[in-house]
């Protein structure tokens, strides 16, 4: 039985007339009961049409006591939303005559609010066939939401059926607010999470890390939104990455700006007939990103950190970030990843000690769900791969614990090791005056190496220690304890007399670095783990 | 000149520049320029070994930014990534001039298309600087090629192969090096 009352008769009335289909004249009526929605749709479509036509026998036999009630508003209320009609200059193709009560409308025709979503798209073949769709992705998943794009004119069209049902309720001295109608989206949910719940037996839920999303076009009305733009040109700015300016978001702004009468003027009310049910676009899988941290090492001074591409051409193979990602993109079957990390080595920098904490976003994950010992595993796969790297710690983090590996990166200290040549021949005396030096400060122009992407500035950095440990005539080794940000290379050649001082003033002659090795990046995240 | 040979290693100019020339600018003989251009499309603006400046055993009495009465490359100020503000040069608008103690005057040139983004201000004050490092700390000014250009501004320089060439050839027509 259908929780209608009377005074919605006169409602469902004109809905029907005006070729909205049954379950849209429940939105209508504002009817909350999530089981009206959900029983066949035909057999609602009957009850409806049963429901109207009480009315219907009222106008003819004057109360044939179809439903407990006396009161026979629908023939009035007719009259009126004719009336209605005329007077407001409606432009709609409704004339009276099709607007009598087509019992077979419901049924056959293509719903002129919802455009088929509601009628064709909510029953269990549908929910097979988005199920269907999902299991051939091979996700995991123990939940789902559920996601529906409808397409932007339907806005049009609801807002058009509303002001339709909003005069006729006002006449009877009451109102109905947009919000009280309930949305298209929500009553296909209501119908469909539960039938796509038992097809995939889990749980369909309002927020879920997988989300399934249907989406709905329809083409041969794509028109309906196009007046919006003459009339509310502020809201629909074209920008990047947008295929039409005629957004979900940009129509409800625009509709909620335009003034009654000028929507009335512009578009039909009620809407018109169309000839084409709602096109199903591909069922979209998304699961929400996976984020594993961990520390690397760099044991290769031929290995970018990240793919060195130079115009279109790749200047070495692999990289640490392909090293490192390979396993885990194939471990979790995931599209995509974003690698960041507490700083970066240039190519032919070697990176030791406990390494560098770094972080990957593995996207749209097919497998999110791993074990501490199937993590290990992973870790123990990246590391038999190459003995360029090697990577300790990895674990599963959240996003948030990504930013704190972000946040220390200017602050922080960082150790180095260096491979000093020297022009000048030198003795073991020459180079003793280096371990006093205690927190230099020293100015770098941005190094000419970085300038193209980098502004120029002029950056006081401290160097906090230096212990110098002779080699032979020409060559010393360097350990430095600087500053984060500090550009070594150029501390020690000069870039250029760029860097101030730098070591070839300290030296008092021409000093060169060949090798360079980061010893400590102190960052004190990810924490460890224990093997 | 940069003991490159002693340690088995390209200096840091070899490791990360290519080395272009463009000899007698205006036409003036000798007047060399060396044009370093980075992988990253940088150019440093210095003196060639065989220019004037550096063969003759000179003196400096006086370098000028000041190119004319309402021009200084002194005034030159970039900010952000992309270097707005610039100044933006041609291949011979001129840098600087240099006055030798003989009362010979040099003009240096740009010798490439590009955004200024820094002149070498402590040759002002340590002029020698010019003379005992000319490809490293004597440089003149840096300048960023347009991206799109940073291929087609080297078309008309020489190599480092070419610009030998061009010294050894004058070498042997003049019996005195310029």
């Amino acid at each position: 039985m259908l929780p209608l009352k009377v005074k919605d008769r006169p409602i469902v009335c004109t809905l029907l007339a005006a070729g909205c289909c049954a379950r849209c004249i429940l939105r209508f009526c504002c009817i909350g009961l999530q089981s009206a929605y959900r029983q066949p749709y035909e057999d609602l479509a009957k009850e409806l049409l049963a429901f109207a036509s009480a009315e219907e026998s009222d106008k003819s036999k004057d109360a044939t006591d179809k439903e407990p009630t006396e009161d026979p508003p629908c023939k009035k209320m007719r009259l009126e939303t004719e009336q209605s009609h005329t007077e407001g200059g409606d432009k709609a193709e409704t004339s009276p005559a099709q607007a009598q009560t087509d019992p077979d409308s419901a049924n056959s025709e293509v719903c002129v609010v919802c455009l088929g979503v509601l009628q064709h798209f909510c029953d269990k073949a549908f929910a097979k066939k988005v199920s269907e769709a999902v299991a051939t992705e091979r996700y995991q998943f123990d939940s789902l939401v559920l996601s529906v794009s409808l397409p932007a004119q339907l806005s049009v069209r609801e807002h058009s059926i509303w002001l339709l049902v909003k005069k006729q309720v006002r006449e009877k001295a009451m109102c109905l607010g947009k919000d009280d109608v309930i949305q298209v989206k929500e009553a296909f949910k209501w119908i469909m999470n539960g039938l796509v719940s038992q097809e995939l037996s889990v749980p369909v839920l309002g927020k879920s890390l997988f989300e399934v999303s249907v989406g709905f076009t329809h083409p041969e009305t794509d028109g309906d939104c196009h007046f919006l733009a003459t009339t509310c040109s502020d809201c629909f700015k074209p920008a990047k990455n947008k295929l039409s300016v005629f957004t979900r978001m940009a129509v409800v702004k625009a509709l909620e700006k335009i003034s009654e009468e000028n929507f009335r003027r512009q578009f039909p009310c009620p809407p018109g007939h169309p000839a084409t049910r709602c096109t199903v676009q591909d069922t979209q899988c998304l699961h929400v990103s996976v984020f594993v941290a961990g520390r690397y090492n760099k044991f290769s001074r031929t290995l970018p950190q990240t793919p060195w591409v130079i115009d279109g051409e790749r200047r070495m193979e692999s990289s640490v970030e392909e090293l490192i990602t390979a396993p885990l993109l194939s471990s979790f079957r995931s599209e995509g990843f974003n690698f960041s990390s507490s700083g970066r080595e240039d190519v032919d920098v070697r990176t030791l000690g406990n390494g560098r904490p770094f972080a990957v976003e593995l996207l749209n994950p097919h497998r999110a769900q791993f074990s501490k010992e199937e993590i290990r595993e992973m870790q123990k796969a990246i590391n038999q791969s190459s003995d360029k790297i090697r990577v300790r710690d990895l674990q599963v983090v959240t996003r948030d614990a990504v930013a704190h590996m972000k946040e220390g990166e200017e602050e922080k200290t960082k150790s180095y090791g260096a491979l000093i040549w020297t022009l000048r021949p030198i003795e073991k005396d020459d180079i003793e005056f280096i371990n006093d030096i205690k927190e230099l400060k020293i100015a770098q122009k941005t190094p000419l190496r970085v300038l193209h992407r980098r502004p120029l500035a002029v950056r006081q950095r401290v160097i906090h220690t230096m212990t110098a440990r002779f080699l032979d005539t020409h060559h010393f080794h360097l350990n430095l304890r600087t500053q984060a940000g500090t550009y070594i290379k150029e501390f020690v050649h000069g870039d250029f007399g760029r860097t101030k001082p730098n070591l070839c003033e300290l030296m008092k002659t021409d000093t060169d670095i060949l090798e360079l090795d980061v010893e400590s990046v102190d960052v004190d995240w990810p924490p460890a783990i224990e093997d | 000149m940069d003991g490159a040979e002693h340690k088995g290693v390209p200096s840091v100019i070899d490791r990360y520049f290519t080395r272009w020339y463009k000899t007698d600018l205006k036409g003036k003989p000798c007047e060399d320029h060396c044009i370093l251009q980075h992988s990253n499309r940088i150019c440093v603006i210095t003196l060639a070994e065989s220019h004037p400046i550096l063969q003759e055993d000179k003196k400096i009495q006086r370098i000028n930014y000041q190119i004319s009465a309402g021009c200084s490359r002194l005034q030159n100020k970039v900010s952000g990534k992309s270097k707005r503000g610039g100044q933006f040069l041609t291949e011979l608008a001129p840098l600087c001039r240099i006055t030798s103690t003989d009362g010979e005057e040099y003009t240096i040139f740009s010798c490439i298309r590009g955004r200024l983004l820094e002149v070498n201000e402590d040759i002002l004050s340590r002029p020698n600087l010019l003379l005992e490092k000319p490809s490293t700390e004597g440089y003149i000014a840096v300048i960023l090629p347009k991206f799109e250009e940073s291929k087609s501004i080297t078309e008309g320089l020489l190599t480092r192969a070419e610009y030998e060439e061009v010294v050894l050839k004058r070498a042997g027509s003049n019996l005195q090096p310029c």
